[in-house]
């Protein structure tokens, strides 16, 4: 449905380069993304590079809107949806226009139902595989890996999010700062929001302390993604990375995590932890969901909730398995050994269920697991 | 007295609350503050990132909105776009002086004073003064300006930070000879972090070696922007803490290594340096004080302390007739997100069918990660 999506290549034509993708990251609307992507469309424009907007979202900011003068836009496309029609970038338009660069504003956006690709990012999947250079841009908490942690800061959910992986693959994360007062001060004097909507994004989302702990987040990424491309670099001389202390240098061994679902709601979280701890210590990701065999016979269809997860993993890039057993622990127990893992990471249950004391899952896993690490991941509620 | 004792007494939950003498602490400092000037700092990662452009392009946005703006130090020869910018601005040209067959730029400290405009730009925030001047460094002329209610807005590069020379030196060989103490950065109301693709950096870093340049620039960068995030952490507990918010856990991971003497806490306390070191995060070690330790139990855990010690760790000793309890709320109070705990003897038959202390930890631990690690005699 929405994974990678891939070229068909024939054996005739050489693929071709793929474009590079520059993602501007903030914190929250207004810092000055989308500005400091105009800006230097503007530099490649006068370098006489052919750029152009695949889409811009102006959201009526003058200051914004100046520096698009003289770019060359790709009209959008309308879209009927429900009897109201809505406009989306034009994919189509663009790969027969075939720039050397394309801005696409907005990176995590969610096509209309009806679209080609449910999501702007898959759309710009297709532009890199053309050999396009995109620009884009990006706020921090539409990152799937931080969802809960801006969920346990702010109180928002953010529903529109981008894999980590995406913006892994990216050839450069450009970090867009701005302090917290500074772009309050801007929602102040309006340049983001209109009055009565910049009052009401003060008393909620925008509050001091949430855009602070946005920006920490954004700082914190931006490393993270500096250091991910670091270590595709040849390996240092010894000492040379900062954090190297001499008791810590013994070799690390290669991690793999096992990400243990079940049906439970709280298994979002569980994935997006287990997958973020991965990505940190560079380690392989897998998942495992262990269906019960009742001596009934028949296992049923696996169910609605279970399947939304099983997605969740793959669109994140996380190795999948659906194993049958009589002991749900020893499968678990056994299918980590057999795959050499060397985490296990457990979710935990409300009152009852899975963690429901002796003789649960989570009581037998680490019981009969205790040559492996054990991760029982905690409930991250507000 | 007896106050103390009652308020000393209270659960942590209403302990919250600042004292008196925390309040009136506060308020002098808040008047300190609004009779000092504000200093906002620019900081980069390389030469040529752009500090600079974005210093002077704020001063002229702050005129535009009819602010005083004036430029103090400015770095010559202008590339255009920053000679476009100045044309802008109003300058109190530096002071030139020789010492010791050395030029010196040196801030018209009493010039400034007598224009005394509501914000002054500094660039090049590191800069030395010669002996004889009102101070031995740029910053601290930035300083007494601050105080004389003038806010300042300056430029400085990571290579100049006093704390980060080391690291810095272990990047690119050098160290620098002019340097800012880290205090004075983080004493700053803003600081805002310059970035830049390093690509784009690799033909404007004119100041480092060719070789292993990517390496090098991307190294800096991250170095960067983990100290600017570090600082951002210190600015936001300081506001939590002042509008008594709390915050179950924020965007650093902070793991707690439980160390007893009976669980395999070598291996622990090198996997939780080894994860704090990824996350950027902070180590914490604890142990449980018991009474009655066997020599052999009291020399393991002395060399476990000394490695916790040598790894960098952050070691507690805890008090509690429950250790269990004890350690939750330590983790709790410390914001720990993830707890390091070792299983303390292989399997016993009678364990299988009833709870461990690690069973009780796990329950217990709602709201953090709890990470068991194998006992040795089971590998």
């Amino acid at each position: 449905m929405s994974g990678p999506v891939e070229a068909p290549l024939s054996a005739a034509e050489p693929p071709l380069p793929k474009g590079r993708l520059k993602v501007f990251l903030g914190y929250a609307a207004g810092v000055g993304k989308t500005y400091q992507m105009l800006d230097e469309a503007q530099e490649l424009r006068r370098k006489g590079v052919d750029v152009v907007v695949g889409y811009f979202e102006p959201h009526g900011r003058q200051d914004t809107i100046a520096k698009t003068a003289a770019l060359e836009f790709i009209s959008r496309k309308q879209i009927e949806y429900r009897g109201s029609v809505f406009e989306e970038m034009d994919v189509d338009a663009i790969l027969r226009r075939r720039p050397a660069v394309c801005l696409v504003d907005e990176f995590a956006h969610t096509n209309v139902p009806g679209s080609p690709r449910l999501k702007r990012w898959e759309d710009v999947q297709l532009l890199l595989q053309a050999g396009i250079d995109v620009l884009t841009t990006l706020n921090v908490q539409h990152l799937e890996s931080l969802n809960d942690e801006v969920w346990h800061i702010t109180g928002v959910r953010v529903r529109e999010t981008v894999p980590d992986w995406v913006v892994d693959a990216a050839d450069e994360v450009v970090l867009v700062d701005l302090t917290a007062e500074a772009l309050q001060n801007r929602l102040h004097r309006g340049v983001v929001y209109t009055a009565d909507k910049a009052k009401k994004a003060m008393e909620n989302f925008f509050t001091e302390a949430n855009l602070t702990a946005l920006r920490e987040m954004a700082l914190r990424h931006t490393a993270h993604e500096v250091e991910g491309r670091l270590s595709d670099l040849e390996a240092p001389a010894r000492g040379l990375t900062p954090t190297a202390r001499p008791a810590a240098q013994a070799p690390a061994r290669h991690e793999r995590i096992l990400i243990c679902l079940t049906e439970r709601p709280s298994t979002a979280v569980l994935i997006r932890r287990g997958k973020r701890v991965a990505d940190y210590l560079h380690a392989d990701c897998l998942a495992v969901h262990v269906q019960r065999n009742s001596r009934s016979g028949g296992t049923g269809g696996r169910s609605g909730a279970l399947e939304k997860h099983l997605t969740f993993a793959r669109n994140l890039h996380i190795e999948t398995h659906v194993l049958k057993g009589k002991d749900v622990a020893r499968t678990i127990v056994d299918f980590a050994r057999e795959q050499n893992i060397t985490q296990i990471f457990l979710g935990r249950a409300g009152a009852r269920g899975f963690w429901g004391g002796v003789g649960s899952t989570v009581h037998k896993v680490v019981r009969q697991a205790r040559d492996r690490e054990i991760t029982v991941v905690a409930e991250r509620l507000r | 007295m007896d106050d103390e004792r009652i308020l000393s007494n209270l659960p942590a939950s209403i302990d919250k609350r600042p004292s008196p003498d925390e309040l009136l602490r506060r308020v002098q400092a808040e008047e300190r503050r609004a009779r000092r000037g504000r200093l906002k700092v620019f900081l980069g990662y390389a030469s040529r990132v752009g500090k600079s452009f974005r210093m002077l392009d704020e001063g002229r946005r702050r005129k535009e909105r009819g602010e005083d703006v004036v430029v103090a130090a400015i770095q010559f020869p202008l590339t255009p776009d920053l000679e476009a910018l100045m044309a802008t601005l109003e300058y109190i040209p530096v002071l030139r002086e020789s010492y010791g067959g050395n030029e010196y730029e040196v801030l018209n400290v009493a010039a400034i004073f007598r224009r005394h405009p509501r914000v002054c730009l500094v660039d090049e925030l590191a800069y030395d003064n010669p002996p004889g001047t009102r101070n031995p460094k740029r910053w601290q002329d930035v300083d007494n300006i601050l105080d004389q209610g003038i806010s300042v807005i300056t430029a400085i590069n990571l290579q100049h930070i006093e704390e980060q020379q080391d690291a810095v030196e272990r990047i690119t060989g050098k160290r620098a000879l002019q340097t800012v103490p880290e205090r004075f950065l983080r004493s700053a109301d803003e600081i805002v972090l310059v970035d830049a693709a390093v690509d784009d950096m690799m033909q404007r870093a004119t100041t480092l070696e060719p070789g292993d340049l990517r390496r090098r620039l991307s190294e800096l960068r991250e170095l960067a922007l983990l100290l600017a995030a570090d600082v951002i952490d210190g600015q936001l507990e300081g506001y939590l803490r002042a509008h008594g918010v709390e915050l179950r856990w924020g965007s650093q991971e902070r793991i707690l290594v439980c160390i007893t003497p009976r669980s395999d806490a070598a291996a622990m306390l090198r996997s939780g340096r080894r994860n704090a070191d990824r996350f950027h995060g902070n180590l914490l070690v604890c142990y449980v004080q018991q009474s009655g330790l066997a020599a052999k139990d009291q020399a393991t855990m002395d060399a476990n302390l000394a490695l916790a010690i040598e790894l960098e760790a952050d070691v507690h000793v805890l008090d509690g007739a429950d250790p269990i309890d004890a350690i939750i709320r330590f983790a709790r109070e410390q914001k720990v997100t993830q707890i390091f705990v070792g299983h303390s003897a292989p399997n016993r038959w009678s364990e299988m069918w009833s709870h461990s202390p690690v069973d009780r930890l796990i329950r217990a631990a709602t709201d953090i990660d709890v990470r068991i690690f194998p006992h040795p005699q089971t590998l």
